[in-house]
Order: C-alpha cells, then sequence, then structure tokens
C-alpha cells in the first residue's frame, strides 16, 4: 500500500511503543538491580492513570485551563504511584531481601492481586471515561491526519522522560550508585552506598515513568479501568525482555520494536493473530539472542 | 387398626372417583403442553413460562374457556437436556396434547420437535434462539415468540442498506463467541444484500490502544462500520476514529447498547447505532401481565414471562379462530390472524418466526439511544 498508510501505522507502532517503554523501564531497572520481575509493576500504572482522572475531574471541575490541569493531574499522578511504589517496595520485598527469589516473585504477584482488588472495591469495576487532557494543537493541524495531537503529545513526552533518565543515569550521584549497586550490591555496600536507599530510589523513578505513561495512554483512549495495568503490563515485560532485561537502553528498543511489530502486523497482516505473531517474534528473538537484544550475556556464578 | 383400613379404602374410594371425574372431563378439555426447565440449574428459565401459561388459563377457563372447553395444562420439565427433552415429548404426546408450549433450551427443542412433528402436533417456543429451527424450513409445526439469534445482523442490514445506503462495509469483532458470532452473521447478510466486506478482523480485548487497526479501516474507506461486541472496546475504537476525523457510521448490536457506553464514549458516541431488544415496557398487554403475575405471585415476572405469554395468547387465539384443534386449521391461523400481546401485535411469518417482535435500530441523540422507526 501507499507511502501514507506506512507513515501512520509506523506512527501508531511508534505511539504505542513509547507507552510499552515507559512502563518497560520500571521493570528493567527494578531487575537491573534486584533482580526481581516486579509484577505489580502494571498496577502502579494503573494506579497513575486513577489519580490523574481523580484530580483532573476536580481541578476542571475548579475550572482551570486545560494546560494547566494535564501538568498538575500529571505531577499529581507522579507523586501518587511514587509513593505507592515506595511503599510496595517496603512492605513486599524489603523483609524478602535475603529471602529465595522465587518468594518475592511470589510475594510481587501478591502485591499486584492486592493492588487490583484494592482499586476495584475502593474505586469501581466499571470503565470510567477518562477526559482527553491535551488539547488538539492548532500547529499540529496539518498533520493530524498521521499523528493526532495526544500522540504527538505521548512522542514527545516520552522523549523528554528518556532524556531526563539517561542525565539521571549517567551524570548524578544517586544515578552512579545505582549503576553500581546494580553490578555489585555487597561491594557498593561496602564502599559506603546506602543500598536500601538505591533500590528505594529505583522504585520511586520506575513508578514515575509508569505513571506518566498511565496517564497518557488513559487520555489518549479515553477510559480506564482496574484491570488495564494487566495487559500493558505484561506486553511492557515482553518488551523488557525483548530488550534485554536490566538494560534501560534495551528497554526502550524492545519496546519501539513490540510497538512497531503490532503495529505492522496488524496493518498489513491481520489484527486477529497480533498477539500471537508479537509472541512468535519475541520467542525467535530470544533463541538467537537469549539475552535479549542489548542484554549482556550473563556468567552464572557458582 | 380397623380404623386405618377404613380410612384407608376412603382414601382409595375417594381417588378412584376423582380419577373418573378427570377422564369424564378430559374427553372436552383443550389440553396445553408446557414443557421446559423447571428444576435443575436452568428452572429460571423455565418457570416463568408456566406461570404465565397458568395465569392466562385461569382467566380464560374462568371466561367460559376456548371454544366453550377448559383447558387443561400438562406440565412436563425436561431439565434444558436434549436427551431428557425426547421423553419429555414422548409423555406429552401420549397424554395427548393438542399444543406444546416450549422447550425452553434450544438445544432440547430441537430434539423434541422431530416428535412433535410427526404426531402433527404444534410447538411454540417463548425462547428458543438457535436461529436454524425457523431457518431451515425443517419444522412447520414450529413458532417461536422470540427474536432468533440472527434476527439482530438482519435488522442491521437491512438498515444500512435501505435507509444508510451504504455499499461498502468493514466488520470488527473481539474474538469472543458473542462478539464473533454476531460478526460473522452480519457478513452473511451483508453480503446477501449486496453490500461489499472491505475488511473482517478481530482485535484483542483490553489492548493498549488501537490505532492500527483503525488506520486499516481508515485505508479501506468503508462506509459503515460493523462491530461484534462488548461496549469497552467499541467506545476505544469509536473515540479513536473521531479523534482521527473519520466520519464513517458505526453500528454494534446489543452489546453495546448499554448506557456505560455513552457515559464511557462521551461526545464520540454521538451518532452510533446499535441494535437492542425492542422496547415493550409502554405496552399496555405488558403491564397488565407484569400486574397480573405481581397480584397471583406477589414477585416480579422472570425471564421469557412476556415471550411465554404471548406464545399462549397466539396459540389459544389460533384455536379459536380455526374453530377447532385441527393441525392444518391452526397453523393456517397462526400465520394469518393477528393477535394483540404483551409484545405487540404479532403474527408468524411462513418460517414460524413471530413478525413485528426483537430488535430495533437506535441512534445515539444528544446522549440518549433513540428508537429509529
Amino acid at each position: 500500500m501507499d507511502f501514507e498508510y506506512f507513515t501512520q501505522l509506523f506512527f501508531g507502532g511508534l505511539t504505542r511503543g513509547s507507552i510499552y517503554a515507559l512502563i518497560a523501564l520500571g521493570y528493567t531497572m527494578v531487575y537491573g538491580i534486584i533482580e526481581l520481575i516486579n509484577f505489580a509493576h502494571g498496577e502502579i500504572y494503573m494506579i497513575g492513570a486513577f489519580t490523574g482522572l481523580i484530580i483532573s475531574t476536580v481541578l476542571t471541575m475548579m475550572g482551570m485551563p486545560a494546560i494547566a490541569v494535564m501538568v498538575l493531574a500529571g505531577m499529581a499522578a507522579i507523586i501518587y504511584s511514587c509513593a505507592y511504589g515506595y511503599t510496595m517496595e517496603k512492605i513486599a520485598y524489603k523483609p524478602l531481601r535475603n529471602a529465595p527469589r522465587l518468594s518475592v516473585l511470589i510475594s510481587a504477584i501478591g502485591m499486584s492481586l492486592f493492588l487490583q482488588n484494592y482499586v476495584l472495591l475502593a474505586q469501581t469495576s466499571d470503565f470510567l471515561p477518562f477526559p482527553s487532557l491535551v488539547p488538539e494543537f492548532e500547529f499540529w493541524e496539518p498533520y493530524s491526519h498521521i499523528l493526532t495531537s495526544p500522540e504527538l503529545m505521548i512522542l514527545s513526552t516520552t522523549v523528554v522522560v528518556m532524556i531526563l533518565l539517561t542525565i539521571l543515569i549517567k551524570f548524578t550521584k544517586i544515578g552512579k550508585a545505582m549503576r553500581a549497586t546494580s553490578q555489585d550490591k555487597m561491594m557498593a555496600a561496602l564502599l559506603g552506598i546506602n543500598v536500601d536507599q538505591v533500590i528505594s530510589a529505583t522504585f520511586v523513578v520506575g513508578s514515575a515513568t509508569a505513571a506518566i505513561g498511565g496517564v497518557l495512554i488513559a487520555s489518549h483512549i479515553g477510559q480506564i479501568n482496574f484491570y488495564m495495568g494487566f495487559i500493558a503490563g505484561i506486553k511492557a515485560f515482553v518488551a523488557a525482555v525483548l530488550g534485554g532485561i536490566g538494560s534501560i537502553p534495551g528497554a526502550v528498543l524492545g519496546a519501539l520494536v513490540l510497538g512497531w511489530t503490532e503495529s505492522f502486523f496488524t496493518g498489513y497482516i491481520s489484527s486477529d493473530y497480533e498477539d500471537v505473531f508479537a509472541f512468535i517474534f519475541l520467542v525467535v528473538i530470544l533463541i538467537f539472542r537469549p539475552s535479549g537484544i542489548l542484554g549482556r550475556s550473563q556468567i552464572q556464578k557458582v | 387398626m380397623k380404623k386405618r383400613c377404613k380410612l384407608l379404602a376412603v382414601i382409595t374410594v375417594s381417588l378412584f372417583t376423582l380419577a373418573f371425574a378427570v377422564s369424564a372431563m378430559a374427553g372436552d378439555t383443550i389440553k396445553l403442553g408446557i414443557a421446559g426447565a423447571h428444576s435443575g440449574d436452568l428452572a429460571s428459565y423455565g418457570l416463568p413460562t408456566v406461570n404465565a401459561a397458568k395465569i392466562i388459563v385461569k382467566k380464560i377457563n374462568a371466561n367460559g374457556g376456548v371454544l366453550g372447553k377448559q383447558v387443561e395444562l400438562l406440565i412436563e420439565d425436561d431439565v434444558c437436556k436434549p436427551e431428557v427433552a425426547g421423553n419429555t415429548a414422548t409423555k406429552l404426546v401420549s397424554d395427548g396434547a393438542n399444543v406444546v408450549i416450549g422447550h425452553i433450551c434450544s438445544g432440547a427443542t430441537k430434539s423434541a420437535l422431530g416428535i412433535y412433528k410427526n404426531s402433527n402436533i404444534i410447538t411454540i417456543s417463548p425462547s428458543a434462539t438457535a436461529p436454524d429451527l425457523t431457518l431451515s424450513g425443517e419444522y412447520p409445526n414450529f413458532f417461536r415468540t422470540i427474536a432468533h439469534d440472527a434476527v439482530q445482523a438482519q435488522v442491521q442490514a437491512k438498515y444500512a442498506v435501505e435507509t444508510l445506503k451504504v455499499k461498502t462495509v468493514a466488520i470488527l469483532h473481539d474474538k469472543g463467541d458473542y462478539g464473533k458470532g454476531q460478526a460473522e452473521l452480519a457478513q452473511k447478510y451483508f453480503t446477501e444484500a449486496g453490500v461489499k466486506v472491505v475488511l473482517f478482523e478481530g482485535v484483542t480485548p483490553g489492548a493498549v490502544d488501537y490505532s492500527a487497526i483503525v488506520t486499516k479501516v481508515k485505508s479501506k474507506k468503508p462506509e459503515l462500520v460493523i462491530w461484534g461486541g462488548y461496549h469497552p472496546e467499541a467506545s476505544k475504537i469509536v473515540t479513536l476514529m473521531r479523534k482521527k476525523k473519520m466520519q464513517t457510521i458505526f453500528m454494534g448490536g446489543d452489546g453495546i447498547k448499554d448506557d456505560t457506553f455513552i457515559k464511557v464514549g462521551g461526545k464520540f458516541t454521538e451518532g452510533v447505532y446499535a441494535t437492542g431488544p425492542r422496547d415493550i415496557s409502554k405496552n399496555a398487554l405488558a403491564i397488565q401481565a407484569k400486574k397480573e403475575h405481581q397480584d397471583a405471585y406477589s414477585s416480579d415476572p422472570g425471564a421469557f414471562y412476556d415471550n411465554a405469554y404471548s406464545a399462549t395468547l397466539a396459540v389459544l387465539n389460533a384455536i379459536q379462530k380455526a374453530g377447532s384443534t385441527d393441525y392444518a386449521a391452526v397453523v393456517k391461523a397462526l400465520h394469518t390472524e393477528d393477535v394483540e400481546t404483551p409484545l405487540g401485535k404479532i403474527k408468524f411469518d411462513e418460517k414460524g418466526d413471530a413478525t413485528g417482535i426483537g430488535f430495533s435500530v437506535y441512534k445515539i441523540e444528544k446522549g440518549t439511544f433513540v428508537e429509529q422507526k
């Protein structure tokens, strides 16, 4: 088919991939540091979306302008999700720091179910409408048939978040501590790094990116419910594995590849087998690169 | 001891007399068989039919019956199981049922129908929705007062062709039993109506976004999108379509005819079409039927009550009009004589489906579903 169709699918995949990337970052950072697959991460994304909805409803009622609502609701979602991420680590993972890895994994699954059901009971099982927080930009009007304003917003936010995250990890003290902890926890502790604090910081940063993803996608598709974190979480996890879990550029690359795979497969072949194809692709990649596209192969310590 | 013997004798005698009385009356009653699930898991589908028949028969008998004869009910349970339904049917036939209201479940109805057909007994179901039962034309003795499963798709195709005048359609579904089933029927009837199906695809429920499939729909340029499935995905898809500046008409089935759809989709759902059960709650007879049930059982009627009420009225009316319980005459009367029922004024088409019942097309106007005439 024609070039415009290709472009639309390309940007559609890019948008979808960006959302996966924002969630996948949390998975990969946590895994990089404590080798835990945090299954409750998708729920943090969902809580971010719910907070965004509640705050934006309140602010809109108070008559705030759209841009202010968007920014403030986003900030509130980030703060709230970070608090959840921090608390979750303290309650469910810290006491199990020296337990077998399987115990922590079960604890993570338990946390995921707990948060899902908590939101189900405290809020509602219904689908809730989510307002379009992103206004239609006038300057973007000529291109809106290829990429809508909310999609543009998702892309640019993701880029900004990526840049900030890179700066955080490469050039700040806490970033350096994170890298050190991920290489060798014991050694880092011996050198005077407060490992617990670093782990908490990792959870907080991961939760913040997930919350941003939650608010952006909710505003894009216009509805949320308590279960939305599950599929998004699984897909983001797949993206993280695809790119090489533990690697931050890998998570982003894996997420984009997954987004494009789904988008192009739907566009050119059929959406019936979208998921099937995405997972076949994962299997094929893992056969040839067992540690993911950018993953380092790890030497098993005896 | 002696006393007890005496008592037994009295009971035996009185039972005999009773039996005589019943058989003496049997000659001049009209026997109405009621077959369906009256016990087990699905009893709640079958019992309202029994109640409906009892209420009507009581009223009619008090007014002198049909053709001067009293109406007698023969109630048999099939537990909604095809393997039991055959026995139920045989029992009703040997008891001399003139017509049967039932069965309730499609599977049970299908296995019983052959037996009724061989004995020339009219069978009228308030609830069996499998399309084949009437559409196959195999059972001329079968009628029903409920819209079959394919009716929605037929209504959609008819409305799209005659009112909306579309030439091309894209059909999307959620890959589930309900959604895919609706979509496949829609594909069949749209193709038969001469509309070109440019796209037929399933989407994954709960996916993060649907922009790829919406882009695909956009590139195929259909005039109408038919959705088979429930409202959460429908509102996501229609929202994205409108955000991408697509004005394509969107139409779904009773899965989206839900106020939550409007609440969640907001202004983007404006102008969306949905087929849904026709609103009968304002029908005078429906109100009356409901009240009669409340008076008799001090509870609200259950599933298929209105359908069963209508079936019973229709069949008794047909016997009255035919002037006898003769099979051919009653069948003819069912096809030709209009009857007022809680479902509206109905008669039966050549296949045996009640006309004028079932589904209407609704359009969302200013945030509510408005029935389209």
